[in-house]
């Protein structure tokens, strides 16, 4: 099997490897650059729980190859807490406890950011709607869908 | 034991009973949990098991030439020489040997997706790679999935040593059974189905497995630790002794039962390593975890009698179970000692009948699900009483009200033996009423169908054991029992450092997307005065501690609560003498309040606990001879509430005796064209004593409900005839999404338990226990049915609403 040269940014470094044409950008994500943040529930594409952003849009890295992120700007959960303070979206989904186990979080995390960004007032309904894209097990989703709205106002205020 | 002595539960608590953010989410939340798939370690191999594509064969030859001819492929070990390396897996069912079974399929295959082969390689995607190269010559033999027909005679075997398909047949009778129907004016029938569903937590089960052959030390990282006093069953199996086995906890991604002793993940990775001198990674994916998981949920077929008198009371249930256990039984069936711990619900009856048929088919064997198993008898008792309500054209809320056991009655013993602790149904009910406006909707439901809508009001009254003892183990046993074991406990070790810091140790795998580390540290800082988040939390591996046993039955909190209280007064007592000493006072003259010892009467002569530990560990010979250095204490609790079961089985004693409530009311709409069911309305009012955290029991409730949910409308682990598992992923297995789950207000009614520290209760899993029972109602209203079988899924739905019509 051969492999391929890519070069991506990942959380705003540039990261560059080797890989099979055949590795997920799941696994370049977690086992070349350790960032395990990134989980993986079903890698069928079904679970969500493996969701980054890429180029500003949700996907499924489980069932991306990581040759197509070539040239992309990835964006994982590690990039939201770089230093000691947590996101507003982190910090409302601890107050709200938008988590059980934590292992949906990651995913649903970045989703809500994608969801946020693009629709700064959305309402309870489109941010139920919006999550609906992954499964969470634990919370049966309604402290996930009050902790994003809250963000969603946290992160308003602060654009003011 | 008689009962236990009632406790007087302090009136003012600093910490148990507030929502504090939970202690485990930062990690969670900045995606460094520690998840087992997280772990890695130099020189790991990796392995992927090559699955059964038959339901039932016999196995005749396992090639694997052409796998080992693969680059990266280290060893191969199959079914035909697993023997060699491992001994069969724990089994606490009746009989182990006549249904042994493996970590692969020995002989021949009992169920599609059974393992047959397991490749240790260079990495995942070269083991798959090899996985699929395997060749295997089956001899087909007829495939066995429906339970009924593995009763008949002629019907295939799965297990030739049992010689026939029923591991446990036994019919029990508690109480007056014959009795009360002879005296009963009323008697309503009803056969009914429950169809398996499961845990299907989002992160499957993993292990990473080190073997040390200069020390002979099997370490294995596991995301699936409890039971931990029972490891040395598994030390069996790996052949190792049990003093050199080390089990090391990551937290679990999510379990609900899927992951309760769940030791074959374990083995395999134990048994490569050894076989390779390597450490070795097996990580289920979603198929292992679907197919070949072990922890498929109760699959049951009852007919079942209730009787009444003409005015509703109601008198005794007769039931006849068949529960189609799979291939093997590792369990046992305790998911009936749990039905029968609650056998009566919250009602007043008499006596109750129980035939219990255990069957063995071609499917995966059975586990744990939230509820492990009594939600099913859940679901079958209030399916029943709102059948006699119907029949005796009485109000579903009336009939349930008139039948509830009063507050004065407890501790009240049901037939079974078991004892409920305490409860207030009545004003969980009334709470229920109010929040949901059960009155209000009764009245808009009338508006609504008047404009040609087909709205539908369920209403539940369920119960929640929590806290099993492992007496509850006995009931599939014949006197003597061959293994009487009586032990579950749970333990603590709490560390008060030179600094005053404490760090507690926990001794099984307890996160499980419960709130373990939230939970112990309020407790701490409730008995030592410190604050919550200064606590560290940290778990031991199994062989450095204390005997645990884990989540489970909704045992967790209690049983750490024990812990931690008994820790925190030893500590304390030894603080106190070290606080007299420097104090220059009595020990009797010493008050414990906020964090230190205060003389009596005199404010100002005051030693917080800080500043003792500094002398506990630092000043050894300016404080007495007697007195060790330091400042630690560990305390083993054990079940506060456990009798012995008589040896005729027609009492099984007190085993599950912290008994939760919960009414649930559910307003649904349903579109008879297409079976679909819209949540219009959801209460959830729950009563499990004492709430430490309210908004994690929260949680828990609506976490726990939208799987009650799963489990009603659209999750089950379907074989057709031919045994092929038709629901291999999540396009297949269908996990509610947020679009189908319903926004929940819940509310909390506390009777506290007389016998738990602060007066706690279970409730980690109230929620599934309800869902199905309150869902189903409310869809027969809608549509003018009656649901016997689960899932009811739009299909079922249609075709039941078709049928009503014609």
């Amino acid at each position: 099997m051969s492999n391929h040269d890519i070069t991506l940014r990942v959380n705003g470094a540039e990261a560059s490897g080797s890989v099979e044409a055949r590795r997920s950008l799941a696994d370049f994500l977690r086992r070349d650059l350790g960032l395990v943040g990134t989980h993986l529930g079903c890698e069928q594409g079904a679970c969500g729980a493996c969701t980054v952003l890429v180029d500003g849009r949700s996907v499924r890295s489980c069932i991306m190859f990581a040759v197509q992120a070539d040239g992309s700007e990835v964006q994982t959960v590690e990039s939201l807490a770089p230093g000691a303070e947590m996101h507003p979206l982190q910090e409302a989904f601890r107050r709200h406890q938008g988590l059980q186990c934590g292992f949906c979080t990651p995913g649903m995390l970045l989703r809500s950011l994608e969801l946020i960004t693009n629709n700064p007032n959305l309402s309870a309904e489109e941010a139920r709607e919006g999550i609906s894209s992954n499964m969470c097990r634990c919370t049966g989703y309604q402290y996930i869908v009050d902790a994003v709205l809250d963000a969603a106002a946290e992160m308003r205020a602060e654009e003011d | 034991m008689t009962v236990p002595e009632v406790r007087e539960h302090p009136e003012h608590l600093e910490w148990v009973g507030k929502s504090i953010p939970r202690v485990e989410d930062p990690k969670f939340l900045r995606g460094r949990g520690n998840y087992i798939d997280d772990y890695e370690v130099p020189n790991m191999l990796e392995v992927a098991v090559a699955r059964s594509t038959m339901a039932h064969a016999r196995i005749l030859r396992i090639d694997t030439s052409a796998a080992e001819a693969v680059p990266g492929v280290v060893a191969i070990v199959t079914s035909e020489n697993v023997t060699d390396h491992v001994n069969p897996m724990p089994d606490f069912g009746p009989s182990p040997d006549k249904h042994t079974w493996y970590c692969l399929a020995v002989d021949k295959v009992r169920y599609m997706g059974e393992g047959v082969a397991v490749v240790a390689a260079t990495s995942r995607a070269v083991a798959e790679d090899a996985a699929e190269l395997i060749e295997v010559t089956y001899e087909p033999l007829e495939p066995l999935t429906d339970m009924l027909a593995a009763l008949e005679d002629g019907a295939p075997l799965v297990h030739e040593a049992l010689e026939s398909n029923v591991p446990f047949h036994r019919k029990f009778t508690f109480g007056d059974v014959d009795g009360d129907f002879a005296a009963a004016d009323v008697i309503v029938r009803d056969t009914l189905h429950w169809g398996r569903s499961g845990g299907q937590p989002l992160e499957t089960v993993g292990a990473v497995a080190d073997y040390d052959a200069a020390t002979g030390m099997m370490t294995v990282h596991v995301n699936s630790m409890s039971f931990t006093h029972f490891l040395f069953l598994l030390a069996n199996t790996l052949r190792v002794p049990s003093n050199k086995l080390d089990l090391q906890p990551h937290p679990s991604g999510g379990s609900f039962g899927a992951k309760f002793f769940e030791v074959k993940t374990a083995t395999i990775a134990a048994m490569m390593a050894r076989v390779t001198g390597r450490p070795v990674k097996f990580m289920q994916d979603r198929l292992d975890n679907i197919a070949n998981g072990d922890h498929h949920g109760s699959d049951r077929y009852y007919e079942v009698e209730l009787a009444a008198k003409s005015d509703g009371t109601l008198l005794s249930t007769r039931y006849k179970v068949v529960d189609n256990y799979g291939a093997y039984i590792q369990f046992g069936v305790g998911q009936h000692g749990n039905s029968l711990a609650q056998a009566v619900g919250p009602y007043r009856m008499s006596s109750i009948g129980y035939d219990l048929t255990a069957v063995l088919t071609n499917k995966c064997q059975q586990g744990a699900y939230r509820g492990f198993g009594s939600e099913v008898g859940n679901w079958i008792l209030e399916r029943m009483v709102d059948l006699m309500a119907n029949e005796l054209d009485m109000d579903p809320v009336d009939i349930r009200r008139m039948n509830f056991i009063q507050p004065e009655e407890f501790p009240y013993f049901i037939p079974t033996g078991n004892c409920y602790d305490s409860g207030n149904y009545e004003a969980v009910l009334n709470k229920t009423m109010e929040l949901s406006d059960y009155k209000g909707w009764r009245r808009r439901q009338a508006e609504m169908r008047a404009e040609g809508r087909h709205i539908g009001i369920g209403v539940c009254t369920c119960q929640e054991r929590s806290v099993f003892s492992a007496t509850e183990f006995w009931f599939w046993f014949d006197e003597p029992v061959a293994a009487p074991v009586t032990s579950a406990p749970e333990s603590v070790t709490l560390k008060v450092d030179a600094m005053g810091a404490v760090t507690a140790t926990l001794y099984s795998n307890a996160s499980w997307g419960n709130s373990p580390e939230t939970m112990v540290a309020q407790f701490v800082a409730e008995e030592l005065g410190v604050k919550p988040e200064d606590v560290s939390v940290v778990y031991a591996g199994s062989n450095q501690g204390l005997p645990a046993t884990g989540p489970g039955g909704s045992r967790f909190t209690i049983m750490v609560g024990g812990a931690v209280e008994g820790a925190s007064r030893s500590i304390r007592a030894k603080a106190a003498r070290i606080a007299a000493h420097l104090l220059e006072a009595n020990e009797d003259d010493l008050v414990w309040e906020a964090g230190g010892f205060t003389v009596r009467g005199s404010p100002d002569r005051r030693k917080e606990l800080a500043e003792i530990a500094l002398a506990a560990h630092m000043f050894k010979h300016s404080l007495p001879e007697e007195i060790e250095t330091g400042l630690e204490a560990g305390h083993v609790q054990d079940h506060p509430y456990t009798t012995m079961p008589n040896p005729e089985r027609t009492n099984l004693g007190v085993f599950y005796p912290f008994v939760g409530h919960a009414s649930h009311v559910v307003v649904v709409e349903v579109d008879p064209e297409t079976g679909r069911v819209e949540f219009l309305d959801y209460t959830a009012v729950h009563d499990c004593g004492t709430v430490v955290n309210p908004r994690s029991v929260g949680g828990q409730v609506i976490g726990g409900t939208v799987q009650g949910l799963g489990s009603t409308l659209y999750e089950e682990f379907l074989y057709d005839d031919d045994g092929v598992l038709r629901t291999p992923s999540f396009a297949e297995y269908l996990i509610p999404s947020a679009m189908d789950s319903p926004t929940l207000r819940v509310g909390h009614n506390e009777t506290p338990s007389p016998y738990t520290p602060y007066g706690i209760k279970g409730g980690g899993e109230a929620g599934r226990m309800m869902a199905p029972s309150a869902i189903c109602a409310a869809i027969d209203d809608a549509v003018g049915i009656r649901i016997r079988r689960l899932p009811a899924t739009p299909e079922r739905i249609v075709e039941m609403v078709d049928a009503a019509d014609r």
